[in-house]
């Protein structure tokens, strides 16, 4: 029966073909799933004499929201952060990527702070630590200082209530 | 004297500046091993580009965080193993060999072990089940009109 | 008004391609005359309401006609007329046009060069033909329109991307389509051939001309593609294995493998479901490159703007087109015949097992490039695959192909002989060698990869030296030897010829180019290659749509002076995108280039610079314009030029044969 099997294998590709129009072959999930958060030490954006350092986090559940002034899908999701800074659940801590301190400074009194801290990464550097490829991403730590998801693009309400919540609620029982 | 002075070192910048082009980067040998290196890695923001080729900003960060590393004496093997752990295979354009793999590396060996295969097998079982047809004559000469060749009898 | 006109002639092309689908098929299935005769002039009627549609799109670009969605996207006043009308194609609705224009052109070719042929035979071709266009013209109309108007009008278009402002696209993609679209008649000579039953040697010696020129349009489109993005993108790479070149590579590799393929049918009437087969596969792969370029499945530069739906409509198609012509084949494979004899060394089993080679070839890049694809849809992580797989997997596969085509181009039909093969060649196997393995040290870089790319060429060299010395030999004056050798035996050993010298170029470049990123101050000089190049200065001009910043270059090889280069740093006025044209001296052993990077500040004029060193990159393009030529010598071959009226009757056995006209010499 060789003469169906170029039919068949034709009938497997569509399939693949298919299931692959489904697919964003932009969207790269990362490999730090699971793995300690990378540590680092960084000026705060309103006190940049002081540092921040990712280690004070231990003990807590937190979320790093990797941002910049220069970033349009960044004011996207700037009012759901907003929404959520007032609930208090978890602390959301920011990342000022490849940005300056003024720029980003003006960008929060235009829009509101809903950052316990903002530490600034000017030249990337953490950035590139984290596997950040774009703006915005947001990292949910534990209380170990393990990376548990990490959100690719803006945060909505959507991801925000089925994914990135009830994550928090869990690592935060432990 | 002060003015020839002038003179002098108003004439400096021409005759100073005109030499050989010095390499736009600092450490030539250094710089080739990058973009040997960053060659083979995925620019993960652009249309299927390389870390060497592309104008992206994360790019050009991540070629500077290639050259740090190489300066901090890190081997080719360990700045590949350092881009995979932050950002998974798929910056490689080179894919590992793994079990995820194997299909991609060995199918075109394997393909082709399989088509020869069969190609021998196919030749060896037409020698014997393929008759010569002889043809009239009168077949011959239309044959041989159609095809535009000199008149001879075919087997 | 001209739009709307176009689109109604697309609306009515549409109905008279379902009657060019649909009736003459009928009438061959039931040997109905009527029906079957409305093949040839409904194909007509179909190429004049396209080619309306096309015109009427064309007026559009070349009047400016903003209202009209597309027109504004990619086109703008400041814009050349020449790429206004190139503009055409320059966007994925445009472009459909284009393909659905050029498969009327194909059909109505086929209408006209068919007196020979079998009315079913036609009937059946011109059918299939028609099929295929209506799914082109429904995916146009239901979902790439491109005489959608846009209200109100823009006062002014959006331009042109700047990348493809250029005369590669005025040519390029029309070239490309040529060839692309060109195989849907190897494909539509097969599909008639299984639904009428008769698969013969006549029907591959039918399929032949007509495949071998789509592939020489073929071998155009892709050599000009990668010629255009050699001296386009500004830093010398002429092939990326990016998914879309690859889209375009695996129906050039199929392609040649059916072209070999058919000679053994033609010949022996042997592996003819095989080459049915490869006549599917061909086409199936243009297909399925449309598919990927303009689905958003895999991510390319060359891209089209993705859009899901039309991926699912494109995939439908491509289900419902490859689909039943698989079934088909599958169903009616056990009424091919096996064909005539032959031994296993001899001219046809080396065809085949060139197939076999050329096959795998075209299906490791098919895997190399989809294996993200798969690997993503089951779950299993994201994945490259990019040059370091292609390069490390085709090498040694053409390698072994090279391998082979030196015997097979000597190997007698039917029945031939291995040990006498090699003692014909081994003399120039063995000068092969020692010049393969002496010139990189003459040359003062020696690597593996430079000998094994000249051994390649030299073999391809060696083998037609001797092949032309046996042809050529024996009495008579040496003029009417040459004269009597077939075109169709030329054309082979130019072809081959042709991929001789394209490795050549290939093997070269890598081997030997060399790159410079320097900063240059005014009247600093760089070595490259030999040559010293200074920088002049720079200077502002405009050109019709854009501003730029043009160098001067002088470039002296031992004092004397070369040339001058000017390579500019342009700005578009209406994108303002900013885009690097390179400057190229060519010469048929070195091309030298050079593009601008950015202007240092503070620096008094400083430019950064990129100078390259490209020695023998024009074989590339070059051995490839080669292949093509050797294959429109093929077929000009007199065997095909056979008068359709004497022909029709000789096979109705109604004129007494007279021994018709004798070529001298062997066929090929």
């Amino acid at each position: 029966m060789t003469r169906f099997w170029p039919f068949a294998a034709f009938a497997a590709l569509v399939v693949f073909l298919y299931i692959g129009l489904g697919r964003d072959p932009h969207e790269i999930p990362s490999p730090l799933i699971n793995k300690p958060a990378p540590t680092f030490t960084l000026p705060e954006l309103y006190k940049p004499a002081q540092q921040f350092s990712s280690q004070d986090m231990k003990g807590q559940v937190w979320l790093l929201n990797v941002w910049a002034s220069w970033c349009v899908s960044c004011r996207e999701e700037h009012p759901v952060l907003m929404e959520l800074s007032q609930k208090h659940i978890v602390p959301v801590y920011g990342l000022d990527y490849k940005d300056t301190n003024v720029q980003g400074e003006a960008w929060l009194r235009e829009g509101g702070d809903p950052y316990t801290l903002v530490a600034t990464d000017a030249n990337g550097h953490v950035g590139i630590e984290f596997g950040v490829y774009g703006v915005p991403e947001t990292y949910v730590i534990d209380k170990q200082g393990v990376i548990r998801y990490k959100q690719i693009g803006a945060i909505t309400h959507e991801n925000l209530q089925q994914k990135i919540l009830p994550l928090v609620a869990e690592l935060q029982a432990k | 004297m002060k003015y020839l002075l002038i003179l002098l070192i108003s004439l400096l910048p021409a005759i100073s500046y005109a030499g050989e082009a010095k390499d736009m980067a600092k450490d030539p040998v250094l710089e080739q091993r990058m973009i040997h290196l960053t060659q083979n890695l995925r620019c993960l923001v652009c249309q299927n580009e390389s870390l060497a080729a592309s104008q992206a900003d994360l790019a050009k960060d991540l070629r500077q965080e290639v050259r740090d590393k190489m300066k901090q004496g890190m081997t080719d093997k360990e700045i590949i193993a350092f881009m995979v752990s932050k950002y998974g295979d798929f910056v490689l354009f080179d894919p590992p060999m793994q079990r995820n793999t194997i299909l991609l590396w060995y199918g075109p060996f394997g393909l082709l072990l399989i088509g020869l295969a069969s190609l021998v097998y196919q030749l060896r079982k037409r020698r014997k089940s393929v008759l010569e047809v002889k043809m009239s004559a009168e077949e011959a000469q239309r044959t041989a009109a159609l095809l535009n060749e000199p008149k001879a009898p075919q087997t | 008004m001209i739009p709307e006109l176009g689109h109604f002639s697309l609306i009515i092309a549409l109905f008279i391609a379902i009657s060019l689908g649909v009736l003459p098929i009928l009438g061959a299935a039931r040997n109905n005359s009527v029906l079957m005769s409305m093949a040839r002039p409904l194909a007509v009627g179909q190429f004049l309401f396209i080619v309306l549609a096309f015109a009427a799109l064309a007026y559009s670009f070349l009047h400016d006609d903003f209202s009209v969605r597309y027109v504004a996207e990619h086109s703008n006043s400041q814009l050349p007329m020449h790429y206004r009308f190139a503009a055409i194609w320059g966007g994925h609705s445009g472009s459909l046009l284009l393909w659905v224009t050029i498969l009327s052109v194909w059909t109505v070719a086929v209408a006209t060069f068919s007196k020979h042929l079998p009315e079913e035979m036609v009937a059946r071709v011109l059918g299939v033909m028609g099929l295929i266009a209506v799914g082109f013209l429904l995916f146009m109309l239901f979902t790439s329109d491109p005489f959608i108007r846009l209200l109100p009008a823009a006062s002014d278009g959006q331009d042109l991307n700047p990348l493809l402002q250029d005369p590669g696209l005025v040519i390029h993609p029309p070239m490309l389509y040529m060839g692309y679209v060109g195989f849907s008649v190897a494909f539509s000579f097969a599909i008639a051939a299984l639904l009428g039953g008769k698969l013969d040697a006549t029907w591959a010696r039918w399929s032949r001309p007509w495949t071998t020129v789509a592939w020489v349009f073929l071998t155009c489109g892709v050599m000009l593609g990668s010629w255009w993005a050699f001296y386009e993108l500004g830093w010398g790479g002429w092939w990326f294995w990016d998914p879309v070149e690859n889209a375009s590579f695996m129906p050039w590799l199929v392609g040649t493998a059916l072209i070999h393929s058919l000679a053994v049918t033609e010949k022996r009437g042997a592996f003819k479901s095989w080459t049915v087969l490869l006549a599917i596969a061909a086409f199936s792969l243009s297909l399925l490159g449309t598919f990927l370029v303009r689905s958003g499945v895999l991510t390319s530069v060359h891209s089209f703007a993705v859009d899901p739906k039309r991926g699912v409509f494109i995939l439908a198609y491509l289900v419902v087109v490859i689909g039943s012509s698989l079934l088909l084949f599958a169903w009616r494979a056990p009424k091919i015949g096996l064909g005539g004899k032959f031994d296993i060394i001899s001219r046809e089993s080396m065809l085949l097992s060139n197939n076999v080679l050329l096959s795998v070839a075209a299906a490791a890049v098919f895997i190399g490039t989809l294996y993200p694809l798969f690997m993503d849809a089951l779950g299993l992580g994201k994945l490259s695959v990019g040059p370091p797989y292609f390069d490390a997997v085709f090498v040694p596969l053409m390698a072994l192909t090279i391998l082979m085509m030196g015997f097979g181009a000597l190997a007698r039909w039917k029945q031939s002989s291995m040990s006498e093969l090699i003692k014909r060649v081994r003399w120039g196997f063995v000068a092969a060698a020692i010049l393969a393995i002496l010139l990189p040290f003459i040359f003062k870089h020696w690597t593996p990869m430079i000998v094994l790319g000249l051994l390649m060429s030299f073999w391809i060299v060696a083998s037609l030296v001797v092949s032309l010395e046996q042809r050529w030999s024996g009495d008579g004056p040496f003029i009417q030897r040459v004269r009597s050798q077939s075109l169709s035996y030329y054309g082979m050993h130019l072809a081959h010829l042709g991929v001789a010298v394209f490795i050549i170029g290939v093997t070269v470049v890598n081997g030997y180019q060399t790159e410079r990123d320097v900063r240059m101050n005014v009247g600093d000089t760089v070595d490259s290659g030999g040559y010293v190049f200074r920088f002049d200065g720079v200077r502002s001009i405009t050109g019709p749509n854009y501003s730029a910043e043009e160098a001067h270059l002088t470039v002296t090889r031992d004092g004397k002076l070369i040339t001058a280069l000017l390579p500019q740093k342009r700005t578009y006025n209406v994108s303002g995108m900013p885009m690097t044209k390179a400057a190229i001296d060519t010469d048929i052993f070195r091309d030298l280039y050079v593009s601008m990077g950015e202007p240092i500040p503070d620096s008094q004029g400083a430019w950064s610079m990129r100078v390259y060193y490209k020695p023998f990159v024009v074989w590339i393009w070059g051995g490839c314009l080669l292949m093509a030529l050797g294959g429109v010598m093929a077929i000009s071959d007199r065997r095909y030029r056979i008068h359709s009226r004497k022909a029709a009757l000789i096979a109705e056995g109604k004129q007494p044969v007279s021994g018709g006209m004798a070529t001298q010499g062997s066929p090929s």
